[in-house]
Formats: C-alpha cells, sequence, structure tokens
C-alpha cells in the first residue's frame, strides 16, 4: 500500500526552481494496476522515481505498507527498494556484458541469495517470461520485446509487491508492445501492484485506475 | 552480497572488456617486472661479487705495505709515502699470532714466459706452499710450490692450465722446463681452470718459490702477505695481532694496511645493496604511475558505466556495494598485472641469465614481495576516487541518460 501526502519536488537548475511534482496526495491499495498519462514534462516520471525510492520529495510525507520511508538513510532505502520494488523502464537497461540470465540473476545477487537458491529461481524466473531458450544470450543478441522481457523478469527477480514500469513499451513497435503489456498485467492477475507510464492512450485506458497529471500535479483520477 | 559474487562480477566486467584490460595488464606487468629486472641484476651484481671473494679464500687477512687512511679501500689503489717495505720475516713474524692458521707472501710480477720456440707475457706469483690452500686452488697435475724455508729458491714451477695449452698445446706440460727471463724453472704442476678471481685470471699465471720471483724480480719487499685466520671470530684477533707484531717490528710505526676481505666484502655488500634499492625504488615509480592509470581508468568507466550504475542501484544495491564492485576489479585487474609482472619478469631474468651465465641472477626477496604489494596498493589506493563517485552518483540522473 502506497500513501504519499503533500508531495513536492523541486529542482535547482542555476538560479531558477523548476516544480516538477506540486503538492501530490496519492493513495495505491495492494494490488491496484493504475496508468499514468500526460504532456511531456508534467512530472510522471519524477512520480514514479519517488514511489521507487530512487528519488526523494522536497517537501512532503510518504509511507509504504504503513511504514513511514521518507527520513530513511540511503541504504535503508536501497534494502527497501530491493525488497519491495521492482522497475521497467523505457530502454530496458540490460548489462550489455552479461547474458539474459545474469541479467535476472542481478538483484539476487546484490541481495545476497545463496547461489542454490538463486538456481532455482531463475530457472523458474526464464520459464515462466518465456527466455529459456535465450538464458545465454546476450542483450545484442536479442530483440527489443526479449529485451524487455528479460527487464521484467529481472524486476520480479526478488518477488516485489509494486512493479513500477515508465514508459515500458515506448522503444517498441505496437505489436510488441502489446505482448509486453499482457506480459506486466500477468504480474497484476497475480496479485501484484502495477503502475505504468505511458503516452499511449490505448495502453493507458487498460488500467483500472488511470491518472492524468498536469503540471506536476493530479488532474485527473479515474477508476472503472 | 557475497564476497563470490562480488569477485564474479568483477571477473566479468574484466572479462567483458577485454581491450582495457589488457592495456592495464601491460602497463601494471611492465612495472612489476621492470621492478623485478632491474633489482635481480643488482642483486646478481651484489652475489657476483660476494662469490669473488669467497674464491679468494675464507677468513683472510690481507696485509700491504703502506698505510691507508680509508679503511676497507680495495686492496692495490692505495695512495700514501714510500712505505717501509714488507719482507720475508715479516711474514714469518707473523706466525706468532695464535689466531693465524696459515700465511702466504706474495710478490707480483710480469715476466717473458718461454718455452721452446714460443714465447708469452703473463703474470708471475711468488708465493709458498701455503698459497694453494689459501687461495683455493686446485691442480689438475702434479704437485703445488714445495713445503719447505720459504727463503731458499728452487727452480720450480706451477702454470696455469690455459697457459699450459699456449705454451705446450696438447703434450703434457708436466716436466717440462720454461724460461722467465733468465731463470730456468722446471714445471711440477698444472692448475685446474678455474677462471676469474677478482682481477687474476688463475688460469694465465704462473707460479714460483718466493725466493725464486725474489731473484727475478730483484726486489725483497713482498706486494701482499695473505693470512688466513683459525675461524671466522679468529679475524678480528688476527688482524689485531697482525698489527701489533708489525708495530714492534717497525720500531713502533703503523706503516701497514691490514684488511680483513669480511670488511672489503661489508663495503661492496652496502654500496650494491643501496644501489638496487635506489634502482628498484626508481622502477617502482613505475608502479605508482600504473596505479593513476588505473585511476584513470576507472574513472572513465565510471562515467561509461553511469546507467549500469543508476541501474544497480534501481535493483537494490547500496552505495556501498557499488563501491565493493569497483574496489573489486581494480583489485583484480592488480592482481592480474602483479601476476603478469612475476611471470615477465621471472622471463627476463632468466633471459639475462642466458646472456651472462656466470653473474647469479635472482630477484632479491623484499622485490619479490614490494613489486606486486606496491602494484596492489597503489590500485587499491588510487580506486578509491572512482569508487566514491559511483557510490554518489544520482540514481535518477545516471538513469536518464542512455
Ligand atoms: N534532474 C532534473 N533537473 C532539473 N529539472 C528536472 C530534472 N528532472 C526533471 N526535471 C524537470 O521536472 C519536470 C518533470 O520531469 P519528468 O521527467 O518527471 O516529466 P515526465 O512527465 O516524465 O516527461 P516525459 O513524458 O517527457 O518523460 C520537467 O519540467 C523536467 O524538466
Ligand atoms: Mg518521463
Amino acid at each position: 500500500m502506497i500513501r504519499l501526502q503533500g508531495i513536492e519536488r523541486v529542482f535547482r537548475v542555476g538560479e531558477e526552481a523548476v516544480h516538477a511534482l506540486r503538492g501530490v496526495d496519492l493513495e495505491i491499495e495492494a494490488g491496484e494496476y493504475l496508468s499514468i498519462m500526460g504532456p511531456s514534462g508534467s512530472g510522471k516520471s519524477t512520480l514514479l522515481n519517488i514511489i521507487g525510492l530512487l528519488d526523494r520529495p522536497s517537501a512532503g510525507r510518504y509511507a509504504l505498507d504503513a511504514r513511514d520511508v521518507t527520513g530513511l538513510s540511503d541504504d535503508d532505502q536501497a534494502r527497501v527498494r530491493r525488497e519491495k520494488i521492482g522497475f521497467v523502464f523505457q530502454f530496458f537497461h540490460l548489462v550489455p556484458r552479461l547474458t539474459a540470465a545474469q541479467n535476472v540473476e542481478l538483484p539476487m545477487m546484490l541481495a545476497g541469495i545463496a547461489p542454490a537458491e538463486r538456481a532455482k529461481r531463475l530457472a523458474q524466473l526464464l520459464g515462466d517470461y518465456g527466455l529459456s531458450d535465450r538464458a545465454g544470450h546476450r542483450p545484442d543478441q536479442l530483440s527489443g520485446g526479449q529485451c524487455q522481457r528479460v527487464a521484467i523478469a529481472r524486476a520480479m527477480a526478488m518477488q516485489p509487491s509494486v512493479l513500477l514500469a515508465d514508459e515500458p513499451t515506448g522503444n517498441l513497435d505496437r505489436h510488441t508492445g502489446q505482448d509486453v503489456m499482457a506480459v506486466l498485467e500477468a504480474v497484476h492477475h497475480a496479485g501484484g501492484t502495477l503502475l505504468v507510464v505511458t503516452h499511449d492512450p490505448e495502453i493507458g485506458a487498460r488500467a483500472h485506475r488511470r491518472l492524468r497529471m498536469v503540471d506536476g500535479a493530479i488532474a485527473a483520477d479515474e477508476r472503472s | 552480497m557475497r564476497a563470490a559474487d562480488l569477485v564474479q562480477f568483477a571477473w566479468r566486467v574484466v572479462g567483458g572488456y577485454r581491450t582495457r584490460t589488457a592495456l592495464i595488464l601491460l602497463a601494471m606487468g611492465i612495472g612489476v617486472a621492470a621492478v623485478i629486472a632491474v633489482s635481480s641484476i643488482g642483486e646478481g651484481a651484489r652475489l657476483y661479487i660476494v662469490n669473488q671473494f669467497g674464491s679468494l679464500g675464507t677468513h683472510l687477512v690481507i696485509v700491504l705495505p703502506g698505510r691507508s687512511e680509508t679503511a676497507g679501500a680495495m686492496p692495490g689503489v692505495l695512495i700514501g709515502r714510500t712505505p717501509r717495505d714488507l719482507t720475508i720475516e715479516d711474514a714469518l713474524a707473523l706466525k706468532r699470532s695464535a689466531a693465524v692458521r696459515r700465511l702466504a707472501p706474495l710478490i707480483v710480477g710480469a715476466g717473458d714466459i718461454r718455452a721452446g720456440a714460443l714465447s708469452r707475457e703473463a703474470p708471475v706469483l711468488g708465493s709458498t706452499a701455503a698459497l694453494m690452500d689459501i687461495r683455493h686452488m686446485t691442480l689438475s697435475q702434479g704437485g703445488f710450490l714445495p713445503e719447505g724455508d720459504p727463503r731458499l729458491s728452487q727452480p720450480v714451477c706451477v702454470v696455469g692450465a690455459k697457459l699450459a695449452t699456449e705454451l705446450f698445446g696438447t703434450r703434457p706440460a708436466l716436466g717440462e722446463w720454461l724460461r722467465i727471463g733468465d731463470w730456468r724453472f722446471r714445471i711440477v704442476g698444472v692448475l685446474a681452470a678455474q677462471g676469474q678471481s677478482l682481477g687474476f685470471n688463475t688460469d694465465e699465471i704462473v707460479i714460483v718459490p718466493l725466493a725464486a720471483a725474489q731473484a727475478l724480480f730483484d726486489t725483497e719487499s713482498l706486494f701482499r702477505i695473505l693470512v688466513e685466520a683459525k675461524s671466522r671470530e679468529d679475524i678480528s684477533v688476527a688482524k689485531a695481532d697482525v698489527e701489533e707484531i708489525l708495530r714492534e717490528r717497525h720500531e713502533g710505526k703503523r706503516d701497514v694496511t691490514v684488511i680483513t676481505q669480511d670488511a672489503v666484502l661489508a663495503t661492496f655488500d652496502r654500496i650494491l645493496r643501496a644501489l638496487t634499492l635506489a634502482v628498484g625504488g626508481l622502477a617502482a615509480i613505475s608502479l605508482a604511475v600504473a596505479g593513476i592509470l588505473i585511476m584513470n581508468v576507472m574513472l572513465i568507466a565510471v562515467t561509461q558505466r553511469r546507467s549500469e550504475i543508476g541501474l544497480l542501484r534501481a535493483l537494490g544495491a547500496t552505495g556501498q556495494q557499488i563501491r565493493l564492485a569497483f574496489f573489486t576489479e581494480a583489485v583484480l585487474l592488480a592482481l592480474g598485472g602483479a601476476g603478469c609482472g612475476l611471470a615477465v619478469g621471472k622471463l627476463g631474468q632468466l633471459a639475462i641469465a642466458q646472456l651472462y651465465p656466470n653473474i647469479p641472477f635472482t630477484p632479491p626477496w623484499w622485490a619479490l614481495v614490494a613489486a606486486p604489494t606496491t602494484a596492489i596498493v597503489t590500485s587499491v589506493v588510487f580506486s578509491v576516487l572512482p569508487a566514491r563517485r559511483a557510490a554518489r552518483l544520482d540514481p535518477v540522473q545516471a538513469l536518464s541518460k542512455r
């Protein structure tokens, strides 16, 4: 469960202050499927980064699973991120020198999970995301859709409760994009919370709850 | 994160950027190899000189006429007033000392050696039977100079191996006569081939009885007295005794120089050790340079791998883990470089040993320890800055650029 209260994010660019977020209040229940849309520069990515504990708000409070995480140290935030949050990016961000399997294994390695347990989970993940026959390929030997699937498998490796996707289909053709959305939605069907930032109205419309951001604030919050 | 995983992660980075890795290994390797090779040469020279002194004889005390102010100077490079001569009587008097095992007075000159029609210029040594044991000489044929009163001359001589073949070819030299100046000597022994020993090639000399040499060169005065002490501990006693006996005999004047082999050896030892350290230290600077190279490479890596660092943060890596990852990478590179360097240095040492088989080139133990240690320490020290920079990277910004 995510609860944001009066979140502000101000960037200083030289003399000027850029208000990326202005007093955002937001509550998201566990298991919700949200889409966030809005014009470029409206603060969608900034909001997602704050929810993912990659960025700190300039003001406001953030509680994750009923625990205030606003004031946690960097390292504590890293641990919360490791256990509870999965990220998927527009540009996949796979480590180019590592194979698909090694990329998926990465978060488990960082968490210090024993090799035997890792191998078990890895086989399961590769199977779940249809990557078993691509396990030994490096990113430059994979298609865009396959890359994004590796990235999703990696995001899910630590079985997080929240999956954050920033324009996950932004770099894919329409058909592949649909595939990737289906993979993401499977996470939601399994009970996870899913947040998707997108510019594609068709994809945005698939979510059960649709936020519209304008100029750093939530302008609309529709449910169906 | 487990240590094994950390190493594996860094290992994949090192293996993933082959050219970069190869260049660093090269730089580190050259540095380490240079230290090893240079210090091997220095140590080789030191051991060479130590061995040369060893071949001179053990527990040796050398007496030479004239007073030298510099203790431990090279024999033969002495300055001073025309000294009072050393005589056979002086030499024989030294036997009074209980610390002296044996002694050999020595006269050296150059002579025209003739055998039949062949003629050759060669160093002529006049001495006594004791010389053989004091100088550790070995014979291939015959015997050495006869024992007996050194004041009596006998027309016999011992020749070096090379001189023997030069004068007599394959014919046996033993029992033949040769002529030195106006005197005739019968060859009673031939020295075994021994080679160079501190300036004297014993393969090319003729040794005659002391009295014969005195007549030959028309001189009473000795060039040296070689005294062998009974043991290593007796060397200093022998030295003091020799000085005292000769002072008494020379009306209370200290007009001889007494050198112990130990003192000379210690001087050489010190000089060469210092030299080796200095040159090795210079070579070690190249290791520091290699460390700076590692720093540069790691700083570039931080810039190049910005998005990877951002990603690791997004996956839950702490700043500490990022630092450790970069650190481990630097250490792996340094270990590899040190390993390459040790191997190349060893090969280089073997190569020089092939060229100069007489000199015992071996890297001193401190170089074997210090060179790789310096390599690893510098690269660890120099990777602190890049590692910290990587850990401080703002993950959002790191991820925002492709
Ligand atoms: N590091 C930064 N420094 C300064 N300004 C920033 C920084 N990051 C974001 N901003 C500003 O904050 C505002 C919101 O940016 P954000 O990236 O959240 O927008 P967005 O909605 O994700 O846009 P897009 O759809 O183009 O991705 C923009 O005006 C942007 O210029
Ligand atoms: Mg954005």
